[in-house]
């Protein structure tokens, strides 16, 4: 089907709401409380939007787009309810783009500069929330919670945890871990699903704040070294200092759908670490010491020839690696199966 | 997995049978969750812990560890008692059915018999054979709570005579799906990293095989399959095994009865170990060969689901350190070979050409979402689920598979299960995930004693106490839980510190060789 979008035709499939249709095809239209996977929530109300035939504004997250719907993202009525509505949220709570880790990766910070908003223009009520860092790897700062709720469908509907909800009414509403516990008392497994979903500031990821803003980051996407579900990671690195600082989910893959587990998104440690060896280690009289490749390499081949040639080549065995690539395993086996002569390859699928 | 991640939401119900999932394979289990909270998948979690899926199953039920045949042929008792059967499917695309049958409908699996073997009782027995027997599409989830046993091949083949009777195999959202445990375990095997096929699960015994690869590579190979991890270390320990080469692997902390294995690394004359750490096995290598992080090369891997992925490089190695393919290769040409491959893409060529099942998975065509093997050319889209329409060898066979105990049961000595397995926090040995101190401070060592045990001895949570068992001692921390079933200790395998490994039987299933962690007899004993 056809929805024109400020007077342009665009394709459109049934059960699509109007700002998918505009995200899809780059047209801009604020929105905080929608996120493709969390679905609709027509809470935040930043994504109104003008759609003729029908009375008033319509938050263009939760309508359904029928064929040759007309609808206008960018008339002044539109913008200015747009404006209001984020103004709003940025004059209830800290919202001081300066000192937060989000800075340049902020739908808020987004939705304020489209709308050209310099500075809030009212003073609302304000909660004290203290910053909750109980928690290993995440870090929760509710003065910058817009009550969007992703967080909360995130947890219950897509990662399934059921630690997250809301506690409190009115002004006073915020978003809690189980009977409002502090988050590192609480029974979250820190997937990290939140953090990933979090328009804002407010939940971060701990471990890396400081460590760089968005735009000074390297991404790469990987597939993460743990189980063997294979969820596809983006590694962001700065290149700076040569540092991996972040992992987050890739959101289109097929195996995780941007879900990561907390060994996946936050166990990066050991690439870097300072306890990698970084030269051969040759044992003598019960010490390693340093050695270089070619005499390493040199006393491993001739070890292997001496022992192929007196004990026969069934007398060497090699463990290949579940945690190697494919094309490392190949030449492992290669190796001992046509250099050594043996089929004795295995490694720990069994174990 | 014979079927894939997106099919989980296609399923009627959904049977998990020794996996911990949501700690071992935690993104796999979300999309269980998914499937059950949205109403499209009844859950049955059948496991001696009651584990986090069980809150989330309509049935939970916890099985003696060891008893899983039992559960299983009670089960397809029942099914075929009632009905429920898929007959077509059984008439058309299976054989084997008369003899499978005799066995299954002995009075031994009856339910009241086999309550009394499992632990189960009778009427959940029933409830459980009604709601898989009756759903229209089911499937089956498995760890190595079904493998890792000396039973371990029968295990597997039960959960395949379950899934064929009832019409689940080579349907979209069935299938019998063992979770596999590390990023390229599947890859591993897929790659020939096992002593009796070549890649791509090519028989060395088949004389084509033998004489495809001879050629393939220029020389003579041997037809004779070689022997496994665990013959490894019995062959180190008798002499027969000289050299050990070692790629990214830590037995010391992985394999069964800790002791019989220093003893084996103690006796070996020539052992050479690949690793990015000076591992607990690397200790007792004569050569370390420092090796590069996932993070620091390109590849591939293959998942659970069959799917080969690819790895990117992010940063470079710490100067000195090379990949493992430019290692062997340096080994290779060092014991006077010419090897040549320039990067890890020269290697993926050969694959295609010498793998049948990734004959269509090139370095080009693998693209940011991978390819599911069998993909044998390049117009293949790959695999989702396989047998479909027919199974690999023809008809599907099923084959009659008797309740056999465990190699250990408990006695007066030692009076208690021990069981071993992972935690989500840690991963294996600890190699990795040790290094981040935050996963450290979430889950240390512990041992998981029911209420009821822990009573009875006096214990107390967080208490210091021993565990024992005929192969040696260690201590660790008790945590005293409702989840735990009375009669059956937990310990995850990941601490040195605390080594499970030390504790566990190494009797082995003898045709898949792999050795009974999920049960040995054990005692524990207060250290104060």
């Amino acid at each position: 089907m056809i929805v024109y979008l400020n007077g342009k035709a665009y394709e459109a499939f049934p059960g699509e709401q109007v700002l998918q249709v505009a995200l899809r095809n780059n047209v801009y239209i604020p929105h905080l409380c929608f996120h493709e996977k969390t679905g609709k929530a027509a809470k935040c109300r930043a994504c109104v939007v003008e759609i003729e035939g029908m009375p008033g504004l319509k938050t263009s997250c939760n309508v359904p787009v029928t064929n040759e719907m007309r609808v206008t993202t960018n008339s002044q009525q539109v913008l200015e309810a747009q404006r209001l509505v984020i103004d709003l949220i940025l004059s209830s709570g800290q919202h001081d783009c300066l000192s937060c880790e989000q800075n340049g990766n902020c739908e808020l910070q987004d939705a304020a500069y489209y709308l050209g908003i310099k500075k809030p223009s009212f003073q609302l009520y304000d909660n004290d929330y203290t910053i909750d860092d109980s928690s290993e790897f995440i870090s929760v700062d509710r003065s910058r919670c817009i009550n969007c709720g992703r967080c909360i469908v995130g947890c219950n509907q897509t990662v399934v945890n059921e630690v997250l909800n809301w506690g409190n009414r009115g002004f006073d509403t915020k978003i809690v871990f189980d009977t409002d516990l502090p988050m590192g008392s609480s029974t979250c497994v820190q997937c990290g699903e939140c953090v990933q979903l979090c328009p804002v500031g407010c939940i971060i990821d701990k471990r890396s704040i400081g460590s760089g803003r968005t735009w000074e980051l390297d991404k790469v996407e990987t597939i993460c070294p743990y189980c063997g579900v294979g969820c596809r990671l983006e590694v962001h690195v700065d290149r700076k200092h040569d540092k991996i600082v972040r992992i987050t989910g890739v959101e289109d893959a097929p195996t995780n759908n941007g879900m990561l587990c907390v060994k996946g998104r936050y166990g990066f440690d050991f690439v870097q670490s300072s306890e990698r060896i970084t030269t051969p280690l040759i044992k003598e009289n019960g010490k390693f010491r340093e050695a270089g490749w070619e005499e390493a390499i040199g006393l491993v081949a001739s070890k292997f020839n001496a022992i192929k040639k007196e004990f026969g080549s069934d007398s060497i065995v090699g463990l290949a690696s579940a945690k190697v690539t494919n094309e490392e395993n190949f030449v492992f086996q290669k190796l001992l199966r046509k250099e050594v002569g043996t089929n004795n390859v295995d490694h720990c699928a069994r174990l | 997995m014979t079927n894939d991640i997106a099919g989980i939401k296609k399923a009627d119900v959904i049977l998990i049978i020794g996996s911990d999932t949501s700690a071992a394979h935690p993104v796999i289990a979300a999309r269980i969750k998914q499937a059950v909270r949205e109403g499209k998948s009844r859950l049955i979690v059948i496991d001696p812990k009651k584990i986090v899926m069980a809150d989330y199953a309509e049935i939970y039920a916890s099985q003696r560890p060891g008893s899983d045949v039992a559960v299983m042929n009670c089960m397809m008792q029942e099914i075929l008692r009632n009905g429920w059967e898929d007959k077509e499917y059984i008439e058309n695309r299976l054989e084997g059915f008369d003899e499978f049958k005799a066995e299954i409908m002995q009075d031994k699996y009856s339910p009241e018999n086999v309550e009394i073997l499992s632990g189960i009782k009778a009427e959940t027995l029933r409830a459980i054979a009604k709601l898989f027997g009756q759903a229209k599409v089911a499937s089956l989830f498995y760890a190595m709570g079904i493998t890792q046993h000396t039973t371990g091949r029968d295990n597997v083949w039960t959960t395949a005579n379950l899934q064929m009777i009832c019409g689940n195999l080579g349907v979209d959202g069935g299938g019998v799906n063992p979770l596999r445990g590390q990023s390229n375990v599947q890859g591993a095997c897929d790659m020939g990293g096992l002593p009796n096929v070549y890649p791509g699960y090519q028989a060395v015994t088949v004389a084509a095989n033998q004489e495809k690869f001879e050629k393939a590579w220029n020389c003579k190979l041997d037809n004779k399959v070689g022997i496994t991890i665990t013959e490894m270390i019995d062959g180190a320990y008798d002499g027969t095994v000289k050299a050990m080469y070692v790629m990214g692997e830590n037995p010391f902390l992985s394999d069964p009865d800790q002791t019989h294995v220093i003893a084996a690394f103690e006796k070996v004359d020539f052992m050479v170990v690949q690793d990015m750490f000076i591992t607990e096995t690397a200790e007792y290598a004569d050569v370390i060969l420092p090796a590069a992080a996932y993070a620091e090369k390109c590849g591939h891997f293959t998942n659970t689901e069959r799917r080969v992925q690819r790895i990117n490089k992010i940063i470079d190695p710490p100067e000195g350190v090379k990949t493992d393919w430019e290692i062997i290769q340096l080994i290779a040409n060092a014991m006077g070979s010419d090897w040549n491959y320039q990067c890890a893409e020269d290697i993926c060529k050969e694959i295609n050409a010498l793998t049948p099942s990734y004959g269509g998975i090139t370095w080009e065509r693998v693209g940011r979402y991978g390819l599911q093997w069998p993909c044998p050319n390049e117009e293949h889209p790959g695999t989702p689920y396989l047998h479909k329409g027919k199974f690999a060898r023809g008809k599907g066979l099923l084959s009659p598979i008797a309740f056999k105990e465990p190699d250990e049961l408990p006695d007066e000595e030692y009076p208690l299960i021990l069981t071993t397995g992972r935690v989500l926090q840690q991963f294996h040995t600890g190699t990795m995930s040790r290094k981040t101190q935050g996963l450290n401070n979430l889950a240390g060592p512990m041992v998981m004693i029911s209420v009821e045990d822990a009573e009875s001895m006096g214990i107390s949570n967080s208490e210091v106490v021993m565990i024992a068992t005929r192969r040696g001692e260690i201590t660790a921390p008790a945590f005293v839980t409702k989840r735990q079933r009375k009669g059956v200790i937990y310990i995850p395998f990941h601490y040195k510190e605390s080594p499970a490994n030390r504790l566990t039987n190494p009797a082995i299933d003898p045709i898949a060789k792999i050795p009974e962690y999920k049960v040995c007899a054990a005692k524990v004993k207060k250290t104060k």
